[in-house]
């Protein structure tokens, strides 16, 4: 059976490739710290030795759109190209190229499915930010095949908190269970409070510091009775109006096992909003 | 209330390089244009199997013809399309980073929780 060879959950800011690459004047006082936890980040899934990427995001309204919008959905393609105009223009975001791994893409499907999650899926997906950043910042070279799983947590209605939940642990459940001997990591990311396109963006921190304190305790804790019991689709909206993008860390809370605390637990509180990273090893500290 | 229309509007016209900057130099023009020429097509299917309904009401075409971020958000637009158009339109007028990003925040600032429903 495959091994789950690390389960990573962070923030994805698109900003990171350009503060990281940029130099002298333009380069933003920030970034070498940045740059420096990135780096430990990294290190984390290099050293879990993976051959394949599960990769879980969100499309921004690129290729999924409001009159066909799925819930979740799988990429089950031998090739994805990645990046959008939109974000080469905004964030300074490199055109990229990356391979599929079909046979664990359609056997998540069929499996997905016959364990109660009706899965859409697709043939032909560009993938966007979601998935690319974590790249950048875990995987540079892109050399891994990816099956890419996207999450509505954008365009209202969306699925509850608990299916997130309930979706990461059947992830998790799924890989263990496919026969093959690959190394998989499973790698998703979101977002801690934000703010788009409302009165609090792009403040000096977060616009719910207070939430992000909470989150990273219940995420680097494992604590998923608390993140349920205190996180609601209503809710969401008070710490930051794409708040919502919280439901994806708290699939990978579910992929990373209530109660399990992370191995691996870093943050920095941003302008704009706060970066966290977390890193899981399910077969145990014998593996870091 | 047509928020998917407005919506449609925001994500058809950021996506298009030649279609944001049509939009920044003519947004009236635009408007009327795109109403009677595209709001209707739908996005996967041949334009003979356009749908035959759709428009904007009279706010959200005003709003959307005037570049107001603002009666936007009023509307119920989808927070995230607003945003990412309108710094495509105008962060360049603007010499420090996030600059224009910083004051669409403060010309929302007499908002608070909850902001209108972006529901479609």
């Amino acid at each position: 059976m495959a091994t789950v060879a690390a389960v990573i959950a962070s923030t994805h800011h698109p900003f990171y490739y350009r503060a990281s690459t940029s130099t002298g004047a333009d380069r933003p006082p920030f970034a070498d710290e940045w740059v420096a936890k990135i780096g430990a980040f990294r290190e984390t899934l290099t050293r879990a030795r993976p051959d394949v990427l599960v990769m879980v995001g969100s499309d921004h309204f690129h290729q999924l759109w409001l009159d066909n919008m799925p819930q979740f959905l799988i990429g089950k393609a031998p090739c994805y190209d990645a990046n959008w105009y939109n974000e080469e223009r905004e964030f300074g975001l490199p055109r990229m190229f990356l391979q599929g791994h079909e046979e664990l893409s359609g056997y998540l499907l069929r499996e997905g499915m016959d364990a109660g999650f009706d899965l859409a899926f697709s043939n032909e997906l560009r993938i966007d930010h979601s998935i690319t950043c974590p790249l950048i910042t875990l995987r540079p070279e892109a050399d891994l095949p990816i099956v890419p799983i996207y999450t509505n947590i954008f365009a209202p209605p969306m699925p509850q908190p608990r299916r997130f939940v309930e979706l990461g642990r059947t992830i998790r459940e799924m890989v263990e269970a496919w026969p093959s001997d690959k190394r998989v990591a499973i790698i998703g990311t979101g977002h801690l409070s934000l703010e788009l396109g409302g009165p609090r963006q792009f403040g000096p921190q977060g616009p719910d510091p207070e939430f992000d304190r909470k989150a990273v305790e219940w995420i680097s804790s494992g604590d998923l009775d608390s993140a349920l019991a205190q996180v609601s689709l209503d809710s969401l909206w008070q710490p930051g109006n794409a708040t919502h993008g919280f439901m994806d860390f708290m699939l990978m809370m579910g992929a990373a096992g209530a109660g399990m605390k992370a191995d691996y637990s870093d943050s920095l509180d941003l302008f704009h909003t706060m970066e966290a990273y977390f890193t899981w090893y399910p077969e145990g500290a014998a593996a870091r | 209330m047509s928020k998917y229309l407005v919506n449609k509007f925001l994500y058809t016209i950021d996506r298009d390089p030649e279609l944001v900057e049509r939009y920044r130099e003519d947004p009236r023009g635009t408007v009327s244009w795109w109403e009677a020429e595209r709001a209707n097509l739908l996005l996967n299917c041949p334009g003979a199997e356009r749908s035959t309904w759709l428009e904007f009401n009279t706010a959200e075409r005003e709003a959307l013809a005037t570049h107001d971020y603002v009666a936007l958000f009023e509307l119920g637009a989808h927070n995230f399309l607003t945003l990412t158009l309108f710094i495509a339109l105008f962060e360049r007028d603007y010499e420090e980073p996030l600059a224009f990003q910083r004051e669409y925040a403060i010309r929302l600032s007499h908002w608070s929780v909850p902001y209108p429903d972006i529901s479609t």
